[in-house]
């Protein structure tokens, strides 16, 4: 079975092993490999991609349900040369330690900055809660969020 | 404070670009050809025996390449402890064994081409179960017509060290300094009381994952989220009987480890496969697996007792531990011996006695996990400490201040309590204890907050407690690193030493930065790899600043000597002349830049490669000291502790990096937070985990979390790198008995064991009758 939609801005087709496949098992195996497996069982977010701006585990979803439809992963957010505002505030504020949760980190503060520019703490505390960090504490991870937020933002006045 | 321009700054990590950006780095993401996916039949039962098994059936399933069960691999004992040569925990694991020792402990593997089809065949493997009785309690490992779990000729100690199999024991020490006897008699008060500390887990949220295939020349490349590379090589070559020559292991990026990864856990079985397969094998554990079959904190019972003068003098303390293994001894004797000698040296007192057993039972192994043994043992003495300073009346904050150890003196317990020998003894070079205590103490507002009668359904109540750890095992550990120079004036630095996410690769480029006076920027990082990086024994036991900061420093100024040895021939001009700056060497006769140096060092004139390498092995393990306070609210309703703030302060010496340093205590302390409350293995009456996923074993996420503060306090170690001391594994011993204490401050109830649930808290509110 071949379903299509747009991976990183890019239209692409994929063949689908089983019609039960995931989306994470269909983006490793196509090289989004920056799509973290830590349970497969959608309780750890270390799999979150964007699917329509919307994050979602990878692991419980059906890849085929991603057909016509828009996908995001790290790989399409900003490289080495020209980093999102999200990933070079994470960097910054020391909000990544071992980086294995970071990708989906960075695309659930991507989906919630998208939405809501300004957020408080409680509602990024709220955005995050889905992806688990075993190393930081958190702490670093809401100041990058709160970091981005502000440059966002005052890039938005401008 | 001595002025540094590398040190003491908040670099972005080496790795930080790759990182973000999620480029392939970690063990799933290499592109092995032909690589095949490994599955491992568990035990369903907490002891028995293998009566048959039967593999015919799945070895005839299409897409099935070998079965192996303990008739396939040597049978040689091994620790799977990633610890230094000879290891202080007993031979007693084999790769596979026809004894099963508790539920989850392996009983076959299948090598398949997709790991559906290798599930499929562990369903096809037929075994015949002896069913014995199992142990589930430790106190029941020792007594007399208990099952024996280590009844197999094979098992021993590698070193001179107590060790009875036979009667469940798997270590002992004792130890006495002064005389507690004595100390008892001359006391005012005694007090003395029991305290349960729980089994949990590191949940890394990267399982253990590991990639065995072997090269063009036929050599073993393990591929393998490690903590400790070189002894993996060591010890697979041991439980393979194949020589360390022909093995090669990589770390990549791992994540996250906090102990779980100090074992020697999948790459011994990932490589018996690989053998018997002669192709590229894959395993990598669930997050049921990682539950059920990995490593957790030992749990302990601790009967701790104190005498103490009506002033605050303490006479004596006897402490004595019955640690639980589980069915393997992995760092059974030192996460014991950690647990005396991490704590006890932390307040004065003459008359000081350490006794622990550990023990097998039938239950998921212990193993190493951030803190060590120090996070059982600070519940204990925290709490008791908090009793006798509220039952005597004394001031705690200034009770600590006066009591605890300081600069210029020493235990005689450090010399006592060592790693599988006798200890070293040191006196404390830098101690910023009591500024940590008044600091963390104004943040949390404790005079304002403490002992205040609390009314209502929601009751607030404040807690704290001191802290010590140690950086390196001393007189054991050795790292060692290699420096080379590039044309363009920049530099490879290749390190045995052991990333696992805490930064160490960033810290230990801006060690060689500073002495080479250059940008971190210009030192490109290697490490990890036993063919191309210098030994290092690996990430434990809060080492790698101290330790192998160290052996770069030396490296570092090796290299430094040698490029203005060209310098001096370059510019014909004495060496004294010369000096290093801003990746220059300024002479009297004119300046050089490090590019010019490296051209002419390999084009020129007496060519040769700037190069160097050296080792560092540590005499002490300065403490960092650390003091924790928290205000918690106690729902009287539900019995649900809430942490309202909670604040570390640290004293870590130079903090190298100090955005790292605060991100390791912030980690180490939600982390511990969580454990104290939440984090919990239920087991069926069979020994059976029932909670192997985090919808029921809950670790913290942003929705739980409070506010936390780090307050790092600056002190010089002077035997350290700039000044450094360690601080990854401190933090994790703070919340438990800070926790406990607050909801003493608030309620009025004493909690004996961890974790601190709402049945718990709601059953002593009943108990004693508190309105």
């Amino acid at each position: 079975m071949k379903i299509q939609f747009v991976i990183n801005n890019q239209n692409k087709e994929f063949e689908l092993k089983s019609e039960t496949e995931i989306l994470l098992d269909l983006l490793r195996r196509y090289g989004y490999v920056s799509v973290k497996e830590g349970c497969r069982e959608g309780q750890c977010g270390a799999c979150i991609v964007l699917v329509d701006g919307k994050a979602i585990n990878s692991c419980l979803y059906p890849a085929f349900r991603a057909n016509n439809k828009t996908v995001l992963t790290l790989e399409g957010l900003g490289q080495e040369n020209g980093l999102d505002v999200i990933q070079k505030s994470f960097l910054e504020a020391g909000a990544v330690q071992c980086g294995y949760c970071t990708p989906g980190m960075i695309l659930s503060t991507k989906a919630l900055l998208d939405k809501n520019p300004s957020p408080t703490e409680d509602e990024i505390k709220v955005a995050l809660e889905g992806n688990l960090c075993r190393c930081t504490g958190y702490i670093k991870i809401l100041d990058a969020v709160k970091l981005a937020a502000k440059r966002i933002y005052k890039k938005l006045k401008v | 404070m001595k002025k540094f321009n590398q040190v003491g700054k908040n670099k972005i990590k080496v790795d930080g670009y790759s990182l973000v950006t999620g480029r392939p780095m970690f063990v799933a993401d290499y592109n092995i050809p032909n690589l095949h996916w490994a599955k491992i039949l568990y035990s369903p039962y907490a002891h028995a025996i293998i009566e048959d098994i039967d593999t015919v059936e799945a070895l005839n399933l299409p897409g099935v390449k070998t079965v192996i069960t303990y008739k396939d691999v040597p049978r040689i004992p091994f620790t799977t402890a990633g610890q230094g040569a000879p290891e202080p925990s007993p031979y007693d694991s084999f790769i596979l064994d026809k004894k099963v020792r508790y539920v989850g402990d392996r009983v076959a593997a299948v090598v398949a081409q997709t790991e559906e089809i290798a599930q499929q065949a562990l369903e096809l493997i037929k075994v015949k179960y002896k069913i014995l009785e199992p142990i589930l309690d430790p106190r029941d490992s020792l007594k007399k017509d208990a099952p024996i779990i280590h009844d197999e000729k094979e098992a021993h100690m590698p070193l001179p060290l107590e060790y009875y199999p036979k009667k469940n024991i798997c270590a002992h020490v004792n130890t006495e300094v002064g005389s507690v006897d004595k100390g008892f008699n001359e006391s005012d008060f005694i007090f003395e009381h029991e305290y349960e500390i729980h089994l949990a887990q590191h949940t890394p949220i990267e399982t253990h994952i590991t990639t065995v295939y072997f090269d063009s020349y036929g050599r073993m490349i393990i591929l393998t989220s490690t903590q400790v590379p070189f002894h993996v090589r060591r010890i697979v070559s041991r439980a393979l009987n194949i020589p360390v020559q022909k093995i090669r292991v990589i770390k990549p990026r791992i994540g996250g480890g906090f102990g779980a990864k100090q074992e020697v856990l999948l790459e011994p079985l990932v490589a018996a496969l690989a053998l018997k397969s002669g192709i590229p094998v894959c395993l990598k554990y669930t997050r049921k697996e990682e539950f059920i079959s990995s490593r957790c904190r030992h749990p302990q019972i601790i009967k701790f007792k104190t005498g103490i003068k009506k002033d605050g003098t303490i006479t004596a303390m006897d402490m004595n531990v019955i640690m639980n293994a589980g069915a393997y001894g992995t760092h059974g004797l030192t996460v014991l011996t950690n647990t005396g000698s991490k704590i006890l040296p932390l307040v004065k007192c003459n008359n000081v006695r350490f006794e622990g057993t550990t023990v097998y039972t039938n239950l998921p192994v212990g193993g190493a996990y951030r803190g060590y043994g120090a996070t059982e043992g600070y519940f204990a003495f925290g709490v008791q400490m908090d009793e006798m300073a509220r039952k005597i009346g004394v001031d705690i904050i200034k009770w600590y201040k006066k009591i605890h150890i300081k600069e210029g003196e020493t235990s005689p317990l450090f010399a006592k309590l060592g790693e599988g020998k006798e200890g070293v003894e040191q006196n404390i070079t830098s101690c910023g204890l009591s500024k940590c205590i008044d600091l963390a103490a104004k943040e949390i507002g404790w005079y304002k907050k403490y002992n205040k009668k609390q009314f209502g359904r929601y009751r607030r109540g404040v807690g704290m407690t001191i802290l010590m750890q140690g950086s390196a095992i001393p007189e054991i550990d050795m790292g060692s690193a290699f420096i080379k120079m590039n044309e363009d004036g920049s530099f490879n630095l290749l390190i045995g030493a052991t990333d696992l996410g805490t930064g160490s690769d960033t810290i230990l480029a801006q060690c060689a930065a500073e002495v080479l006076c250059v940008p971190t920027e210009k030192i490109v990082v290697y490490s990890s790899d036993t063919d191309f990086t210098p030994f290092d024994v690996g990430a434990y036991a809060s080492s790698t600043t101290y330790l192998s900061g160290q052996a770069v420093i030396k490296t570092a100024q090796k290299v430094k000597d040698q490029i203005l040895k060209v310098a001096s021939e370059m510019l014909n001009e004495n060496i004294k002349n010369l000096v290093i700056k801003n990746e220059k060497v300024i002479g009297k006769k004119g300046n050089l830049s490090f590019n010019e140096i490296a051209m002419y060092s390999m084009y020129t004139k007496n060519q040769f490669q700037i190069m160097a390498t050296d080792s560092a092995i540590v005499h002490k393990s300065p403490p960092p000291f650390s003091a924790h306070f928290a205000e918690v609210e106690v729902d009287f309703l539900t019995g649900k502790v809430r942490v309202i703030k909670y604040v570390a302060a640290v004293d870590c010496g130079t903090a190298i990096n100090p955005i790292f340093a605060q991100g390791q205590t912030e980690g180490a302390v939600l982390n511990g937070i969580s454990y104290a409350l939440t984090e919990r293995y239920i087991f069926n009456k069979n020994g059976k985990m029932l909670n192997p996923n985090f919808d029921y074993y809950k670790i913290f996420s942003t929705a739980d979390l409070p506010e936390l503060k780090t307050i790092l306090v600056p002190t010089y170690e002077p035997t350290g790198p700039f000044g450094a001391k360690s601080i990854s594994e401190i933090g994790i011993n703070g919340p438990c008995p800070v926790i406990a204490n607050a909801i003493y401050d608030a309620t009025g109830i004493r909690l004996y064991s961890t974790p601190f649930t709402p049945e718990k808290v709601l059953q002593e509110i009943k108990k004693n009758n508190i309105k």
